[in-house]
């Protein structure tokens, strides 16, 4: 029916009844309006009338406030990504907008100012399933540059289903004397039980510390008592929606912060501020893989790959480290084809061992190394970096096998 | 009796049923109320609010207060993951949703095509997420009371709240366990125009959400909010009207308390009151009191404050409704912004401690005149002072009217303020909870498994049963109409068991007996016992008093010596009786009836039955004059 618009003022008259509301987006053949009690209503269009009553108004921008910078505070830069760690609701509308430069932040968690003074850069406003390599590459370069131009600490805000990998990708293309922090909101921004705000908060603790490594800072308890701090090489995402979802995996965390207070409570030890100069190797192979092998699986797909010229896989066997025996043949031929293969396990906790049964053994023997206890998503981001350092097989094979950024532990303890 | 019309009285109810359905609302949780000590799993949170529209004067200090609020919940091996809030809700409830659709059909409401959940925000934390999950499901019904229509404005499903289980300081705890359960929530418009009619309203929506099967039953599972206004008034909402006549006492009473403050302000004016805004610190006065409360502040470090209120003397006294006056509303807003345990005023003292000279003292310092009051608080410096301005703040509403607030409801019927009325809802889509179309046929089978109608039932009651009209609209129209038809189907007697529902049960109230304590199995017990001969139906009243009492039919039976009697004791104690009045019966005949079984009825009564006795009387002296 024509003869309104969304915001619209209109008069629905169906049977009878009356409603009087603002015209609200439908994604059906139905009219949907907002009434004054601030219910949604859907109506269908068949004997009904629909009169205009008032027109859009434009309604007024909500007021920016501005952020000045205190004396003494350390400087942080935000580099946003497109995780919403603030968002606005307009009850008017009842539309729900994510903000990202650090003034919108810092409207939405005013207690970051008695943290640090902030600046901000926006990225990209992607969800974090749509990233790729290049994505991570500028994210590496913005880092770098606010490194080199003073600032004393990095926190990137992400969406929270990929930060685990952009968390590994970081911590290989930079050498960072400050720390770098990754955080997200497991529960989305616009609900007041978010943890954004407490989030953010530990993520700014941590930003301002002396913990200079690549991190994931999120809730430790369901309770809004601890966030703990992952190290960015050891951490992923566990669960679908709790605020718990991020563990550190296979290690403890660095540390944890009372959110109370803001203390910081280590647990291992850690690379502290200034121990390391600043260093960007931001290349990246992108041709790489993430095979995650079941039982009857056809090995088909490594010849799939190395046709397409792929460079690396890493195999997410089973147990120790095995794929099937069938594989092994087709693995050879790739290797031997000059690819990389790195063994990481589907159960995601524990050591890869290929020295224990003749399939592990074989596999070694057809020129798959072990990726010792890192998780298959960090080696394959690991892969890509290698890859993207050095062309050669070999010197790749010996990068995988050292211990970059903590990504590997030689000693698996409880 | 008030001229409500006069008055202009206006009132509409909120009613919120919670439903028995298989599972929570947005989640497959049953919906089952919990004991706290069953609680396997505690855990906390902080809550954040934003924009301005708190209701509070002052937004960034109303934040700060929020954020300092720490919520503990109790979860329960009956509730999940989406009930605290860590993952996200499952579409509605279709068996709900079905409910509530039957609700409106029957309050002849339009459901609306498409029905839409939307978060609405609530930060008081008996909500995890922060918000309440709320869908409009119908508006523009109606129903029929004795004096007319009264519309039914909306009809919503909702999501029930967390129970609060305590609170201290900063730290509210509450149960998980309500959190989701399915609540219909029905406003009517504010079309009533009496306390009696409120009543009819009520006991009517309560009746027909009762037709349901998937209608919780049973102690707390419908809530009743009233509002109340009148002409030169305000609009004023009681929440928390527990029983039907509540409702209607409520209704009344809050019209007198209205009246009462208009006459109040009307005498304020005549007497050119005014607020005056200094406040006297009057801690030395009262240092050495003997007021418990008083002494308590001071030796914490607290002060003693109070201001002075040109005007007000013997108004703050004033009873405005039963067991409350001017300054029960000063002492509540008091304990409201401040914390503060209550107020003093010059009305009341000397009182609690405080003695005369103590007052003239005070008195003195204000420089009050003959007409002026004051107003006092001990406690911490910072509280008594919020106190104080608090107190201010309702001294200047007095002089302008009744304020609109949200009240709580007390057990006679008074109220007490709770908060101000409450701004224009926060409320934004739910898009987890993809919306439902309402289709045609399916409100269409919906209709057809509608239950019936009241009058409909009432009618159907009276062919079937054999009941008058009267009998048959009262049993169709209250809430105990299940357990007659059961209790007659199994026992019979149906003109017997709805006299005794509807008569008897009024009658025993009017003496004193605690009836609200009768429920259905009650009844059962007692028609049962009637149907074999185990009680008179003389004996009813009585026994009934005794299970209301609390005490279980046997007990009851022993109790008051009711065995019951058979025929062959009947006969020998009635035999007994005509042979001691031999004489009698032989000179006055069959007439002698009447004057023995008043003799037969004091032997006997309620431990045979009436008619019984008559019978067996006719025959032993039919036999006698036979001799």
């Amino acid at each position: 029916m024509a003869g309104y618009n969304e915001g619209d003022l209109v008069k629905v008259v169906k049977d009878g009844h009356e409603y009087t509301g603002v015209v609200m987006p439908s994604r059906t053949d139905k009219i949907t309006l907002k009434l004054k009690n601030g219910y949604n209503v859907g109506l269908s269009l068949d004997g009904t009338s629909v009169e205009l009553v008032e027109p859009a108004q434009a309604l007024p921008k909500p007021e920016r406030k501005k952020h000045p910078h205190k004396p003494g505070l350390p400087a942080i830069s935000i580099l946003s990504t497109g995780g919403t760690i603030a968002s606005r609701v307009d009850y008017r509308t009842g539309a729900v907008s994510s903000q990202f430069t650090a003034d919108d932040i810092l409207d939405a968690i005013p207690e970051l100012t008695d943290i640090a003074n902030f600046n901000g850069k926006v990225l990209s406003m992607i969800f974090s399933e749509d990233m790729d390599t290049a994505t991570w590459q500028n994210l590496a370069r913005a880092a770098y540059e606010e490194i080199k131009n003073g600032a004393d600490g990095i926190i990137v805000t992400h969406g929270t289903d990929t930060m685990s990998y952009t968390a590994a990708a970081l911590s290989f293309m930079i050498q960072t004397p400050v720390p770098i922090v990754l955080v997200g909101a497991q529960r989305s921004s616009d609900r007041p039980s978010s943890d954004n705000a407490m989030n953010m908060i530990c993520a700014a603790a941590v930003a301002t510390s002396d913990i200079a490594e690549v991190s994931v800072v999120m809730h430790g308890e369901t309770s809004d008592d601890v966030c703990s701090v992952h190290r960015g090489t050891k951490v992923r995402k566990l669960h679908t929606s709790m605020r718990t979802a991020f563990q550190s995996v296979n290690v403890s965390p660095i540390a944890t912060v009372d959110y109370a207070t803001r203390t910081i409570t280590k647990i291992t030890n850690y690379t502290k501020r200034g121990e390391r100069e600043l260093k960007l190797m931001d290349k990246m192979e992108g041709r790489c893989a993430l095979i995650k092998f079941y039982p009857g699986m056809s090995p088909d797909i490594i010849d799939y790959y190395r046709e397409k010229g792929y460079r690396g896989i890493v195999l997410e066997g089973t147990g120790l480290g095995h794929v099937s025996t069938k594989w092994l043949p087709v693995i050879k031929k790739a290797a031997d084809s000059g690819m990389a293969f790195v063994m990481a396990s589907q159960c995601i906790n524990g050591r890869i061992c290929d020295r224990v049964y003749s399939t592990g053994i074989d596999l070694l023997k057809a020129g798959v190394i072990e990726g010792e206890d890192m998780l298959p998503e960090v080696a394959l981001v690991k892969l890509m970096w290698a890859l993207g350092q050095s062309a050669e097989v070999e010197t790749v094979k010996r990068m995988m096998k050292a211990d970059y950024s903590g990504e590997i532990h030689w000693r698996s303890t409880l | 009796m008030m001229d409500y019309e006069k008055l202009g009285l206006k009132s509409g109810l909120e009613i919120h049923q919670q439903l028995a359905t298989v599972h929570k609302l947005y989640c497959c949780c049953p919906p089952r109320v919990r004991d706290v000590k069953d609680s396997c799993f505690e855990f906390f949170r902080y809550l954040r609010a934003r924009e301005s529209e708190l209701g509070e004067v002052d937004r960034a200090a109303a934040e700060q207060a929020m954020a300092r609020k720490k919520f503990i919940y109790k979860a329960y091996d009956t509730t999940c993951l989406i009930e605290n809030d860590e993952e996200p809700p499952r579409p509605l409830n279709g068996e709900a949703l079905s409910v509530a659709l039957k609700a409106a059909l029957m309050l002849n409401m339009a459901p609306v095509d498409e029905v839409f959940t939307m978060r609405k925000i609530v930060v008081d934390g008996s909500n995890t997420t922060g918000f309440q999950r709320t869908c409009f499901v119908a508006s523009g019904g109606y129903l029929e009371t004795a004096l007319g229509k009264v519309g039914v404005d909306t009809l919503c499903l909702e999501e029930d709240a967390a129970s609060k289980i305590e609170a201290k300081g900063d730290t509210i705890v509450y149960s998980l366990d309500r959190l989701g359960i399915p609540l219909i929530e029905i406003a009517t418009a504010p079309d009533i125009h009496t306390p009696a009619q409120a009543r009819e309203v009520a006991l009517y929506i309560g009746t027909l959400l009762r037709s349901l099967p998937e209608v919780k039953r049973g102690l707390g599972t419908i809530r009743q909010d009233v509002n109340v206004s009148i002409a030169k008034g305000a609009r004023v909402e009681i929440k928390g009207v527990q029983t039907l006549d509540l409702v209607e006492q409520t209704v009344e009473i809050e019209a007198l308390r209205q009246v009462n403050l208009l006459a109040i302000r009307d005498e304020l004016l005549a007497r050119n009151a005014r607020i005056d805004d200094e406040v006297f610190d009057i801690t030395e006065i009262v240092k050495n009191t003997g007021s418990k409360v008083v002494k308590k502040a001071m030796s914490a470090g607290g002060v003693a404050l109070a201001v002075k209120l040109p005007g007000f003397r013997g108004l703050v006294g004033k009873e405005i409704q039963p067991g409350r006056r001017l300054g029960s509303e000063f002492s509540d807003r008091a304990k409201r912004a401040a914390g503060v345990g209550g107020i003093f005023h010059i009305d009341e003292l000397p009182n609690y401690g405080i003695t005369q000279e103590e007052t003239d003292a005070i008195a003195q310092k204000l420089g009050l005149g003959t007409n002026d009051a004051f107003v006092m608080v001990a406690d911490a410096k910072v509280k008594s002072a919020r106190a104080m301005d608090a107190v201010k703040i309702r001294a200047r509403e007095a002089l302008v009217g009744i304020p609109e607030e949200t009240r709580g409801a007390l057990p006679n019927g008074s109220t007490e303020y709770m908060r101000p009325l409450p701004g224009r809802a926060r409320m934004y889509p739910e898009t987890d909870v993809p919306s439902v179309d309402i289709t045609r046929e399916y409100l269409e089978k919906l209709k057809k498994e509608l239950p019936e109608t009241l009058p409909e039932k009432a009618k159907r009651l009276q062919g079937q049963y054999g009941l008058n009209e009267e009998l048959a609209k009262g049993i169709a129209y209250s809430p105990s109409s299940y357990g007659f038809e059961e209790i007659v189907k199994a026992y019979g007697n149906a003109t017997l068991v709805a006299r005794t529902m509807l008569g008897t049960t009024v009658e025993l109230r009017r003496e004193g007996v605690p009836v609200e304590n009768l429920a259905e199995e009650h009844y059962k017990d007692l028609f049962k016992y009637v149907a074999e001969s185990k009680i008179a139906k003389e004996a009813i009243p009585k026994v009934l008093a005794e299970m209301a009492r609390g005490a279980d039919i046997d007990v009851a039976v022993s109790k008051l010596g009711l065995g019951g009697v058979g025929e062959d004791e009947v006969r020998k104690v009635i035999h007994e009786i005509v042979e001691s009045r031999k004489d009698f019966v032989k000179e006055k005949g069959e007439a002698s009836q009447s004057g023995l079984m008043g003799m037969a009825m004091a032997g006997l009564r309620g431990k045979a039955d009436g008619k019984l006795i008559s019978r067996i009387l006719k025959e032993e002296i039919q036999a006698t004059l036979k001799k």
